[in-house]
């Protein structure tokens, strides 16, 4: 039974969700329709784009090799992987969460701790999608001074991680390995 | 369709096919790949929209106006830093909110602050974050971001 709950529980939420969603449609519940509204555009928002880019992700992960991303952006590349990086972070698009798979191609294939980090934070701020709206409601001022600010800081985190994270095992996993390490193990 | 899809559309087409060029089992290994990522993380992601869109209900636009705005003061300040960390707002949201804010007499300070928290930190999507990093390393990230962000926001309105 506890098996099978666990197994299940990640459905619940989901589960939970679309049937009250369904009950305030019938119920004319009109929070429960807005709300549903909101799923419904960042459900499109993310179906658009997630998909594609982990496909762009698997192949890079076939074809680019490990040594290459090492020498360029790996633990000992200095300044000019940091420059790299930074770079690699402002060609991306789309929210956060379209990060993290990013990250942890690049750090599986050697891009280190530091470098992987400034990536985050890069992307987070300093996308080109990003700052071309910023830069029209917001001006530029702003996008400048915004930058000046926060890029030595996410170096700084960068680097913090990377002692923080340097003895500890940190890995970056993928969920379709956690699941073969599971089978593995059992 | 937005920008983001039409972008990754066009160069997962453009790659896979570049891909396919050179080497057809190697592509469908990449696909294969990829697909297989997509599907394992499909769960999680649709957990962490629905916590969006439930919190995007809660803290609607006319909220965030009304305590955001002229002479806010510290308040503004601590209410702009837990909703922009809180919530994700897409962009094309939130920037239309923070050009008004600042047009209505807004502090550069809490506007500020406010988007560089929604950008750098999301407390909603820490359950996917911590698929990838681990809870330890997702909820440090976060605070390292939180404290980044606050300290951007200060120095922004001080130099704008």
């Amino acid at each position: 039974m506890s098996a099978y709950f666990q197994k299940m529980k990640p459905y619940l939420l989901i589960t939970a969700f679309a049937v009250s969603v369904l009950v305030s449609y019938i119920l004319g519940f009109e929070p429960g329709e807005v709300i549903a509204g909101h799923f419904a555009q960042s459900f499109v928002e993310m179906i658009t784009f997630i998909p594609f880019l982990f496909i762009i992700v698997g192949l890079f992960d076939v074809w680019v090799p490990k040594k290459q991303i090492e020498k360029h952006i790996g633990p000992k590349s200095g300044a000019k992987g940091i420059l790299l990086i930074t770079l690699l972070a402002m060609l991306q698009a789309g929210p956060l969460y379209g990060a993290f798979p990013v990250a942890y191609i690049l750090y599986k294939k050697g891009a280190g701790i530091r470098n992987t980090f400034i990536f985050l934070g890069a992307f987070s701020f300093m996308k080109i999608p990003l700052l071309g709206i910023e830069i029209a409601y917001l001006g530029i001022q702003f996008s400048i001074a915004k930058t000046v600010v926060a890029l030595p800081l996410f170096i700084g985190i960068g680097y913090f991680m990377e002692w923080y994270l340097k003895d500890k095992n940190f890995t970056i996993r993928d969920l379709t390995e956690q699941q073969t390490d599971k089978r593995r193990t059992s | 369709m937005t920008t983001n899809a039409l972008i990754y559309i066009t160069l997962c087409v453009v790659l896979c096919l570049v891909s396919l060029r050179f080497d057809r089992a190697k592509t469908v290994a990449g696909l294969r790949k990829g697909w297989r990522m997509f599907r394992n993380i499909a769960v999680p992601f649709l957990n962490v929209l629905i916590l969006v869109s439930i919190a995007l209900y809660l803290i609607p636009p006319g909220f965030i106006s009304k305590y955001l705005g002229a002479g806010s003061g510290v308040l503004g300040f601590i209410t702009a830093a837990l909703v922009g960390s809180i919530t994700l707002i897409p962009g094309f949201i939130s920037y239309p909110i923070a050009a008004s804010l600042l047009q209505q007499g807004a502090s550069y300070t809490v506007v500020a602050t406010f988007m560089t928290t929604l950008m750098m930190v999301g407390v909603v999507t820490l359950p996917l974050e911590s698929q990838y990093f681990g809870k330890r390393v997702a909820i440090l990230r976060n605070f390292l971001n939180f404290v980044a962000a606050i300290l951007i926001g200060l120095a922004v309105g001080m130099i704008l």
